[in-house]
């Protein structure tokens, strides 16, 4: 631990606009998250708010919510938006950018939602080059119902409906839908990404705004996995839940870049 | 004076679309009604005026489609037939729900299940009662001829918008499959996005400008005070359009003793059932609703007190009588008659069964 020196420095004289390195954007609401403390919902609603002030286009853009935990997302978000039913996010997307080309259209969906109900619209969506950004946020269950089984559920993982783990005989295997939409002509920017340590938020945050400069350029869909963590749905504390991450999904869901086309 | 052609019911409600100023159509072929998709396709709506169109891959990606664009103020319309509509009905539901107006055409042909390709009637409840879940209705009109397929498009936009509502055009198999002379109506421009953000910016998530509060678009709300509230918002709107939109057509009823009630098809055949029952002596008269939601309960009521007994005339095994008999509180004999399966009665057929069943019964 390096050491601190302490002056005798008023509050007020510290907290001035130029001593400001990190602040909460604006396009956060006031209201309080539903989000389970250590999820990941939470810094990915944030990393999507900042790109969208950073990029100055907040006013252009509709986001969509899906049904899942973060089905409240426009109580958070100081954006149009609009509520799917679940897995129809796409859907949505695909009808508002279709008729609103000038507009930024995100959807916003969990892994039961994207690559369960929702598995058509999503290969459909991603396949027609729609000009849409999707934010997919894979935590391997189903946190909203209350942790059962999601088609992401990696192998041997217990969930309230696969008590004794997931066992491929019975239930299949984990779905990598990330890899299979990176095989899509219709795709411009595909990568996965973590938002459990600092290094990894930035990075996550660089991938939000790279999709978004996709969607900005008309390449087609830009798609950013987001492996998060469900501290509640794992039963773990979010310390734990951190470590099992790393340690189990993480090898099954590598992170980084499995399509990237390249920006004007 | 409009253009006159010979057209298909399926292709005079394309042409329509694209005439209406329709942003965007969604859609999955299926018969009979596939002719919409490819009359639209081949008329090229995006360089007449701009409109959208896109082969979905389902119906249920089509009307969440109709959803997202709906629920931006544009104007948005899909056609499909029973089973594609039944795939439809939890985005109905939403759209309900959430207060987007959309047009959703529905060519209805025999059920259950896969059914038959012939035309029928049979989806009168899903239509009329709902359809998906929860506490809602559609507005539905009923054409009964090709120039009504082309004039209801208009029609059914500007009640879809006046009550943020989806609206039904519930056809059959039959009105969309034959072919009538219709006078086309002139093109009516597709609104700019400046008519948008004046007309309905208070609710269209067209993009949140600082000068306003941000516009959601959502069917979900846990507090339950606040989710009664909405529910009886929804029923308020369709107290509304019961009060403002009914719509019927009465056919030689000043003097009827008994009277038939058809809609679309069907009140083609009972037209002709109702010339010949008179060549007969036998006075009937014929009420078509052409809202079936909200349903002409006034001026059944009013029939009621004049005629003997009403036949119901349906290609359904007995759908819309369920209605005449709330209407009319069993105060008269309430028969009904159908044909199913893709099977169409004659007029003699129908002339016979007010006959035996209301007649002489
Ligand atoms: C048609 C339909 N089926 C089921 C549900 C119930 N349901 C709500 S959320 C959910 C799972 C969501 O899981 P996921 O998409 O992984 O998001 P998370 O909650 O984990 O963020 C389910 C099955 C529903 N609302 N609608």
């Amino acid at each position: 631990m390096a050491k601190v020196k302490h002056h005798n420095i008023p509050l007020d004289q510290i907290i001035k606009p130029e001593n400001i390195v990190f602040k909460r954007t604006k396009l956060f609401t006031d209201n309080v998250l539903s989000y389970c403390p250590g999820c990941g919902h939470g810094v990915a609603h944030r990393l999507i708010l900042e790109v969208l002030e950073e990029m100055g286009i907040a006013d252009k853009t509709i986001g969509i919510a899906p049904v899942g935990c973060s089905v409240l997302a426009y109580e958070f978000m100081d954006i149009d938006m609009q509520e799917a039913a679940h897995g129809r996010a796409p859907a949505l997307a695909t009808g508002i950018k279709r008729t609103n080309p000038d507009k930024f259209v995100f959807a916003y969906q969990g892994d039961g939602d994207l690559a369960a109900i929702g598995t058509a619209e999503t290969i459909h969506t991603a396949n027609r080059g729609e000009n849409i950004t999707v934010i997919f946020i894979n935590n391997g269950i189903y946190g909203m119902t209350g942790g059962q089984m999601a088609p992401t559920t990696i192998y041997g993982m217990k969930t309230s409906t696969t008590p004794y783990g997931r066992d491929p005989k019975q239930m299949g295997h984990p779905l990598k839908i990330t890899e299979i939409v990176a095989q899509l002509p219709g795709t411009c920017y595909v990568t996965r990404q973590a938002v459990h340590t600092p290094a990894l938020v930035r990075k996550a945050k660089k991938a939000i705004r790279k999709a978004f400069e996709y969607q900005k350029q008309n390449k087609g869909l830009s798609f950013v996995e987001i492996v998060s963590n469900c501290n509640s749905g794992w039963k773990m504390t979010p310390v734990q839940a951190v470590k099992w991450l790393e340690e189990n999904m993480l090898p099954y869901y590598p992170l980084g870049d499995l399509k990237d086309i390249g920006l004007d | 004076m409009g253009e006159i052609l010979l057209m298909k019911g399926n292709e005079a409600l394309a042409e329509a679309i694209i005439r209406a100023g329709a942003d965007a159509y969604f859609g999955y072929p299926i018969t009979p009604q596939s002719e919409v998709m490819e009359y639209l396709a081949a008329a090229k709506p995006e360089e007449r005026t701009g409109m959208v169109l896109l082969q979905a891959e389902s119906e249920l990606a089509a009307i969440n489609m109709l959803y997202g664009a709906g629920a931006t103020g544009k104007k948005v319309i899909t056609s499909s037939s029973s089973p594609g509509i039944s795939l439809m009905q939890e985005g109905i539901s939403y759209m309900a729900g959430a207060e987007i107006p959309a047009v959703i055409v529905n060519v209805v042909r025999g059920g259950p299940g896969l059914g038959t390709i012939q035309p029928a009637q049979s989806d009168y409840f899903q239509a009329t009662k709902g359809g998906g879940h929860g506490d809602y209705h559609l507005l539905v009109l009923a054409p009964n001829s090709v120039q009504e397929m082309a004039d209801f498009v208009p029609l059914a936009f500007d009640l879809a918008f006046k009550y943020r509502n989806p609206v039904m055009i519930l056809s059959d198999g039959l009105i969309g499959q034959m072919m009538e002379k219709v006078e086309l109506f002139d093109p009516i421009p597709r609104w700019t996005d400046e008519y948008i953000r004046e007309h309905h910016g208070s609710w269209a998530t067209i993009g949140k400008t600082p000068d306003r509060e941000r516009n959601i678009i959502t069917s979900l709300d846990l507090v339950p005070e606040r989710m009664e509230k909405h529910n009886l918002h929804l029923k308020e709107k369709y107290d509304q359009m019961e009060r403002e939109e009914v719509r019927y057509e009465e056919i030689s009823t000043e003097d009827a003793e008994y009277l038939f009630v058809a809609y679309g098809s069907s009140s083609r055949i009972a037209m002709k059932a109702v010339k010949l029952a008179r060549e007969e002596g036998i006075k009937v008269g014929l009420l078509r609703p052409i809202t079936l939601f909200p349903f002409p309960k006034k001026p059944l009521e009013r029939l009621a007190d004049q005629v003997k007994g009403i036949l119901t005339v349906e290609l359904s095994l007995g759908q819309m009588v369920e209605d005449v008999k709330l209407a009319v509180n069993c105060r008269i004999p309430v028969e009904h008659y159908g044909r199913v399966g893709g099977m169409i009665p004659t007029p003699e057929e129908v002339v016979e069964a007010l006959k035996t069943k209301i007649i002489n019964r």
